[in-house]
């Protein structure tokens, strides 16, 4: 159950008669999305028949598949068989982290000095916070290439805007409550926008039209309005992707 | 081989089955409202089950031809005539070069599919030859049809199998999938409705009743709560669109407010929104979302919902794994 989940449970239910989901707690945290990531891995690589598609979010884990060819039982039983073999596997996996160039120059963050009055902080405090963080990737949706980030330095957590914006422009880097975002796409929205990276989320027509990975992290790296354009024609031009790091 | 739009109706988009094996980057589903109509249309063709047809909403399309074709109309009625004289639908048409296919209002139902003998040619986008707007892919150049657009059809020597980039395609399943010759549980179930209705039309009327599951979240809702949602009758709101069905009827308490932390969703996935109030996700939901889902629409079931008009009513059934 949602409400009361048990500590370490895997928790299955059906979401009618084609998917199932895989509930691995309730609350966001490294620990369980890792689970989450982990299980996704796991049926991915045991490809059972009947499966379709698979979601994962913060927590849980979507399973859709084809009624007439697997049943609720079949793959609640796999599930719960993987969902035991990940959670022992305790490799350590390396970090990828990518450095996503952002321009936090007036012209691009129309909402800055709103964040920072909330904050009590000046407009360099709020960039320079919002560009030391490290950001972890919990899971991509909303709209194509749209990560959920954790990691925001809560002085700088700011509520949304009272009345969303009709259009933001693909590329802005924005704050709404206590996460931060980008944009992949010319959107609706009600973020409070403090930058804008040139690098594109989201190309439809490449191989990989999405190039993070949940799991993944993310950090800010402050670029000029010149830098900007530069990367900006670079990205149109399809020469640049941004660069990534591996730790442990 | 083709044919052109002369005028493009409400809302009409190019489909096929869907996009699946990239909802892990954010990329929805998107596909046929209604199934069973498209799936029909298709097989009365002889056609492959993924062969993409056009949508139209509510007011249908009128289309030129540039060479003979063989066409078929299925799902909501608009009254189709060729060179103004009715034709029939859930049957193949023939149509010559220089004939007009016209469609007005929808005198029953919502959507229709209009698909011609191999399908029509755009180009595969992760896949899939659906459009879905708000992503600007699939269909043509990503949008709704507009007038003066040419479709060509593909013939059969011409048609490729889907071809599989990607995460999902990255590990073999969705290929997997496609080359076994499985079909998505949608499909199964709304396959064997189409069969058994290609002689006669559905009628759709006004007042529907669909199945559903309790859960994934009905925990979040008081017993009275989930007894309002499943005795009471839903009106189809305006502002309902391929993302959504917004219903409006007695509010459904919840224990405490129905935000979640957010996880995927199906098609049929019954939202409470924090008035109350219930939205069934459809063929172009986020793959993602937060609020609670009360209920799951049964896949046999869904088609009914696509035809659903403003205005019309509907009852949840409660219905069991």
């Amino acid at each position: 159950m949602a409400e009361d989940h048990p500590k370490g449970r895997t928790v299955i239910r059906p979401c009618g008669d084609t998917a199932l989901t895989v509930i691995l707690g309730n609350e966001i945290s490294p620990e369980i999305n890792d689970r989450v990531y982990a299980l996704y891995h796991a049926l991915l690589t045991e490809k059972p028949e009947g499966l379709i598609d698979l979601v994962p979010s913060f927590a849980s884990l979507l399973v859709q598949y084809d009624p007439a060819e697997t049943s609720f039982n079949q793959m609640k039983d796999l599930v719960l068989t993987l969902a035991g073999v990940s959670a022992e596997d305790r490799t350590p996996r390396r970090k990828r982290i990518w450095k996503i160039p952002c321009c936090y120059s007036p012209r691009f963050a129309p909402d800055l000095d709103s964040v920072a009055e909330y904050a009590g902080l000046s407009s360099e405090e709020v960039t320079e916070r919002h560009s030391h963080g490290l950001y972890r990737i919990y899971m991509l949706g909303f709209l194509p290439g749209f990560v959920y980030l954790g990691g925001l330095d809560p002085a700088i957590a700011c509520p949304r805007l009272p009345s969303p914006r009709k259009k933001i422009p693909q590329g802005a880097v924005g704050i709404g409550g206590s996460q931060t975002g980008i944009y992949p796409l010319a959107s609706p929205g009600g973020w409070r926008l403090i930058g804008s990276t040139p690098v594109r989320m989201y190309v439809p027509d490449r191989a990989d039209p999405v190039f993070l990975r949940p799991g993944d992290y993310i950090r800010f790296v402050p670029i000029d309005t010149c830098t900007y354009y530069d990367i900006a024609r670079e990205v149109s031009r399809g020469n640049f992707l941004p660069e990534a790091e591996e730790t442990n | 081989m083709g044919l052109k739009v002369l005028l493009p109706g409400a809302l009409s988009t190019i489909q096929d089955r869907g996009r699946y094996g990239y909802q892990a980057l954010g990329v929805p589903v998107s596909g046929a409202m209604d199934m069973e109509a498209f799936l029909a249309a298709n097989s009365l063709l002889g056609n492959d089950r993924d062969d993409a047809e056009i949508e139209m909403t509510l007011l249908g399309g009128t289309f030129t031809f540039d060479s003979p074709a063989s066409i078929v109309l299925t799902g909501a009625d608009m009254t189709p005539r060729k060179n103004g004289v009715p034709i029939p639908m859930w049957e193949a048409v023939d149509v010559l070069a220089g004939d007009t296919v016209s469609l007005g209002y929808a005198v029953d139902g919502c959507r229709a599919y209009l698909a011609v003998a191999g399908g029509f040619d755009v180009p595969l986008v992760m896949g899939s030859r659906s459009t879905s707007v708000r992503c600007q892919i699939g269909g043509l150049e990503g949008r709704q049809l507009q007038a003066g657009d040419h479709l060509d059809f593909l013939t059969a020597s011409e048609r490729k199998p889907p071809a599989g980039d990607g995460l999902f395609a990255d590990e073999g399943l969705m290929r997997a999938e496609r080359s076994s010759g499985s079909d998505c549980g949608l499909g199964r179930s709304a396959m064997g409705m189409a069969a058994r209705r290609s002689e006669a039309g559905p009628r759709y009327g006004s007042s529907f009743s669909v199945r559903a599951m309790p859960g994934p979240q009905d925990d979040r809702f008081t017993r009275a709560g989930t007894d309002t949602f499943f005795s009471s009758v839903y009106t189809m709101q305006e502002g309902s669109d391929r993302m959504g069905i917004r219903l409006f009827g007695e509010k459904i308490e919840s224990v405490s407010g129905t935000d979640i932390i957010s996880d995927g969703t199906v098609f049929g996935s019954v939202q409470i929104t924090s008035s109350g109030q219930p939205i069934v996700l459809m063929a172009d939901r986020q793959t993602t979302g937060g609020y609670a889902k009360i209920a799951t629409v049964l896949s046999a079931d869904l088609p009914k919902l696509a035809q659903m008009k403003p205005g019309d009513t509907v009852r949840f059934v409660r219905a069991c794994v």
